[in-house]
C-alpha cells in the first residue's frame, strides 16, 4: 500500500508542475506583456524597455519561470499590475473568506448528502429515491448561475427573507453574518450536495451487489440493518473519495457564486484580475485554485486506495 | 408491434415468414434489435432538444426583432408590454396585467417576455441565443470529439511511451477545474468566439480522450482484431473498420453528456462577463445582464436560465434513457 500511495503523490506532484507550467507561460508567452499593458498607449520605446527592467521582463523565459515558482513556493507572489500592492496583501484576507464560505457549505452538505443519499439507496425504487435521482439529476444538468438566480428570485425577491448580495461592513453578530451569506451559502450547499447525494448513492448501491450482502439478504436480515451494518462500512472508502472529489467541485462554484453574491473572496478577486488583465493576480489565484484542487483529488485517491485492497497492487 | 400488424394484411406466406423472424427475435441468442425506443421521458426530452435545434437554425428568420435592436426605451416592461402601453403609462407600478389587456391586445409590437436591462425585446434575443449558444457548444464539442477521439485511438493502438506521454499529460489536465482552464485562456487570449471554442474543445477533449483511449484498448485486444492482424490487414483498416465502428456506440452516447458540460462552461463563463460578448445574445450572459431586473419584478433573467435548463436537462434525460437501455455505457460509467 504504501508504495501505491506514494506513487500517488508523486503523480500529484508532477500535475502541480504541470499546473504551474500551464498558468505561467499560458499567461506569458504571449504578446503583449504586462510592461505593454501597464503603460497603454502612452507607452514609448525606452519607457517599455524601463519598465521590463523594473519588472524583470528582460530576462528568458524560463529564468522567470523558475523566479516566480520559487516565489509562489515561499509566499512572495509578486505584485500586482493594477494598483501596485503585493498580491499577498489582496489574497490574504480574501482568501480566508473564502475558506469560511467553503467550510461552512463543507460542514453542511456533508452530512445532509450522505444522509439522503444513504436514504435513496436504501429504499431504491420508491417515490423518495425517485424524486432524489430526478431533482439531482437536474440540479447537476444545470450550470450554477441558474440555481443562484431562481434563489434570488425566491427568498430575496418574492419572499425577502435573505438579501441577494453578501455585503459585510465586518462587526457583524454572528446572526447578521450568517443572514448575509445565507444566499451563498444555500446555492453551493445545493448545487454541491446534488453530485455528492447522487454519488453516495451509487457508491452504496455498488456494495449492495457484492456476494457477502446477497448472503446477508438470503440470511433474512433487514434492509435497513445490512444497509447501516454491513454495508456503510464497506463503502466508506468510496464516500471519502466522494466528500473530497466534491469539495473539489466547490471550486468551480465558488467561481460563480462569489460573483453573483459579490462576496468579496479569492475567487472575485481572480474574475476581476482576468477583466483588467492583470496576469500576476490571476496567475497567484489560478495556482492557489488548482493547488487546493489537486490536493483534493490526491486525498480522494489516496482514501480509494486505503479502502479498496485491490488498487493497492498495481496490474 | 405495429410493423406486425401491418404486415398481416398482406398474403399468407409473408405472414408466415414475418411471425418466423419474430420468433427468432425472441431468441435469447438473437442479436440485439437494431433502433431505440425511448421512454416518455425521452421521447419529450427528444421533442423539446429537436424544437431549440429548430430554433436555432431559423431563429433570426422567425424573431420579431433583431437581438441587437432596442424596441422599447423603457428597461424591464413585463411580458406582454408594447410601446403603446409605455407611451401612456410611465411608472412601472403602472404596468399591471390590466394595462398590458388595455393596451397591447391590438398593438403589432408585443414584447411577449417583456424588455431586458436596455429595452430589448427578451423574446427575440432568447431566439437569437439560441443560435449563439447552441451552435458555439456543438461545434466545440465536435472539435472537442476530433481531437480525443484521433489522440485517444491514436495513443491506444501505438501504445508505449506516445501512450504514457499523451496520456500522463492529459490527466494532468483533466485534474483541473474546467473554470480555471477556461478564465486562463480568456485572461491571456481574449474571449472572440473562436478562442471560447478551441479553448472549450481542447478542455473537453481531455475527457474524450480517456474514453476513446479506453475504449480502444478494450477493442484492440478482442479477437476480431487479431483476426485482422493475422489476415494482414493494415494498421488503418483495423482502425477505420474494428474500433471506430465499435467504439460508436458508447461515444454516440457521451457526445450528448459532454455537450452539457460544454453548454454549462460556455454559458458560465459568458455568465461571468468573459465569454460571448454584447450585443450578441447568449443565455448566459442574458442571465447575468438582467440580474438586477429581478428587484423590479422582471423576469427577464429568468426566461434564458430556464432556456438553458430545459436545454440541458432534456438532453441528460434522453442520455440516461439511452444507457439503462443499452445497459449503462462504459462512457456514462466514467464520468
Amino acid at each position: 500500500m504504501g508504495p501505491m500511495i506514494f506513487r500517488r503523490i508523486v503523480i500529484g506532484f508532477i500535475t502541480l508542475w504541470v499546473v504551474s507550467v500551464i498558468v505561467f507561460f499560458g499567461l506569458s508567452i504571449l504578446p503583449g506583456d504586462a510592461a505593454a499593458i501597464q503603460l497603454g498607449q502612452a507607452a514609448t520605446e525606452e519607457s517599455l524597455a524601463a519598465l521590463r527592467a523594473q519588472l524583470g521582463l528582460d530576462r528568458p523565459a524560463y529564468i522567470r519561470y523558475f523566479t516566480w515558482l520559487g516565489g509562489m513556493a515561499t509566499g512572495d507572489m509578486g505584485i500586482s499590475n493594477a494598483g501596485g500592492a503585493t498580491i499577498a496583501s489582496l489574497i490574504d484576507f480574501r482568501l480566508i473568506k473564502t475558506l469560511e464560505l467553503g467550510g461552512i457549505v463543507a460542514v453542511i452538505s456533508v452530512p445532509l448528502s450522505i444522509f439522503l443519499g444513504l436514504a435513496a439507496a436504501m429504499y431504491p425504487g420508491t417515490w423518495l429515491d425517485r424524486i432524489l435521482t430526478f431533482g439531482t439529476m437536474s440540479l447537476v444538468a444545470v450550470p450554477e448561475f441558474l440555481i443562484a438566480t431562481f434563489l434570488v428570485l425566491i427568498f430575496a425577491v418574492k419572499l425577502q427573507w435573505m438579501p441577494s448580495i453578501a455585503y459585510m461592513s465586518g462587526g457583524e453578530s454572528l446572526w447578521e453574518w450568517l443572514h448575509a451569506l445565507a444566499m451563498p451559502i444555500l446555492t453551493l450547499v445545493i448545487v454541491v450536495s446534488a453530485q455528492m447525494i447522487r454519488m453516495t448513492r451509487a457508491g452504496i448501491l455498488n456494495v449492495m451487489n457484492s456476494p457477502y450482502i446477497e448472503m446477508a439478504i438470503l440470511k433474512g436480515v433487514a434492509r435497513k440493518r445490512i444497509i447501516l451494518r454491513h454495508a456503510l462500512f464497506n463503502a466508506i472508502g468510496p464516500i471519502i473519495n466522494v466528500i473530497a472529489l466534491n469539495l473539489a467541485y466547490l471550486v468551480s462554484g465558488v467561481v460563480i457564486v462569489e460573483t453573483i453574491f459579490a462576496y468579496s473572496g479569492l475567487a472575485k478577486l481572480m474574475i476581476d484580475g482576468v477583466q483588467t488583465r492583470d496576469f500576476p493576480l490571476v496567475q497567484a489565484c489560478a495556482m492557489i485554485f488548482c493547488g487546493t484542487y489537486v490536493l483534493l483529488l490526491l486525498t480522494a485517491d489516496i482514501g480509494a486506495i486505503l479502502s479498496n485492497p485491490r488498487l493497492r497492487k498495481p496490474k | 408491434m405495429s410493423d406486425t400488424s401491418a404486415n398481416t394484411e398482406e398474403t399468407g406466406a409473408a405472414e408466415k415468414e414475418v411471425d418466423t423472424i419474430d420468433k427468432f427475435a425472441e431468441l435469447p441468442d438473437a442479436p440485439p434489435k437494431k433502433g431505440i425506443k425511448l421512454s416518455w421521458v425521452g421521447k419529450v426530452s427528444v421533442a423539446i432538444v429537436a424544437a431549440w435545434v429548430v430554433v436555432a437554425f431559423i431563429g433570426p428568420w422567425i424573431a420579431p426583432f433583431h437581438e441587437a435592436e432596442f424596441i422599447v426605451d423603457d428597461s424591464y416592461v413585463p411580458s406582454g408590454g408594447c410601446p403603446e402601453m409605455l407611451e401612456e403609462l410611465f411608472d412601472l407600478d403602472e404596468w399591471t396585467p390590466d394595462a398590458i389587456t388595455q393596451y397591447c391586445t391590438e398593438s403589432d409590437t408585443i414584447l411577449f417576455l417583456g424588455s431586458d436591462y436596455l429595452g430589448r425585446d427578451t423574446f427575440s434575443r432568447i431566439i437569437w441565443g439560441a443560435r449563439t449558444t447552441i451552435g458555439i457548444s456543438f461545434v466545440a464539442t465536435l472539435f472537442a470529439y476530433f481531437v480525443g477521439i484521433t489522440l485517444g485511438i491514436g495513443a491506444a493502438v501505438s501504445g508505449g511511451w506516445i501512450d504514457m506521454v499523451l496520456s500522463r499529460f492529459n490527466e494532468s489536465i483533466l485534474s483541473l477545474p474546467s473554470i480555471m482552464l477556461g478564465l486562463i485562456a480568456v485572461a491571456a487570449l481574449g474571449s472572440t468566439i473562436p478562442i471560447l471554442i478551441i479553448t472549450a474543445a481542447l478542455i473537453y477533449a481531455t475527457s474524450v480522450f480517456r474514453i476513446a483511449r479506453a475504449l480502444g484498448q478494450d477493442i484492440m485486444v478482442q479477437d476480431f482484431v487479431e483476426a485482422a492482424h493475422a489476415r494482414g490487414e493494415g494498421l488503418w483498416w483495423i482502425i477505420t473498420r474494428e474500433v471506430l465502428p465499435n467504439a460508436a456506440m458508447p461515444l454516440l452516447t457521451d457526445f450528448g453528456l459532454r455537450l452539457v458540460f460544454v453548454i454549462l462552461f460556455i454559458s458560465s463563463l459568458s455568465f461571468l462577463g468573459l465569454g460571448v460578448q454584447p450585443p450578441m445574445a447568449d443565455w448566459g450572459s442574458m442571465v447575468r445582464e438582467n440580474m438586477q431586473g429581478l428587484g423590479y419584478g422582471s423576469y427577464a433573467s429568468i426566461w434564458p436560465a430556464v432556456a438553458i435548463g430545459t436545454l440541458t436537462i432534456s438532453i441528460n434525460l434522453i442520455v440516461d434513457d439511452i444507457s439503462a437501455k443499452s445497459g449503462g455505457s462504459l462512457a456514462k460509467k466514467m464520468v
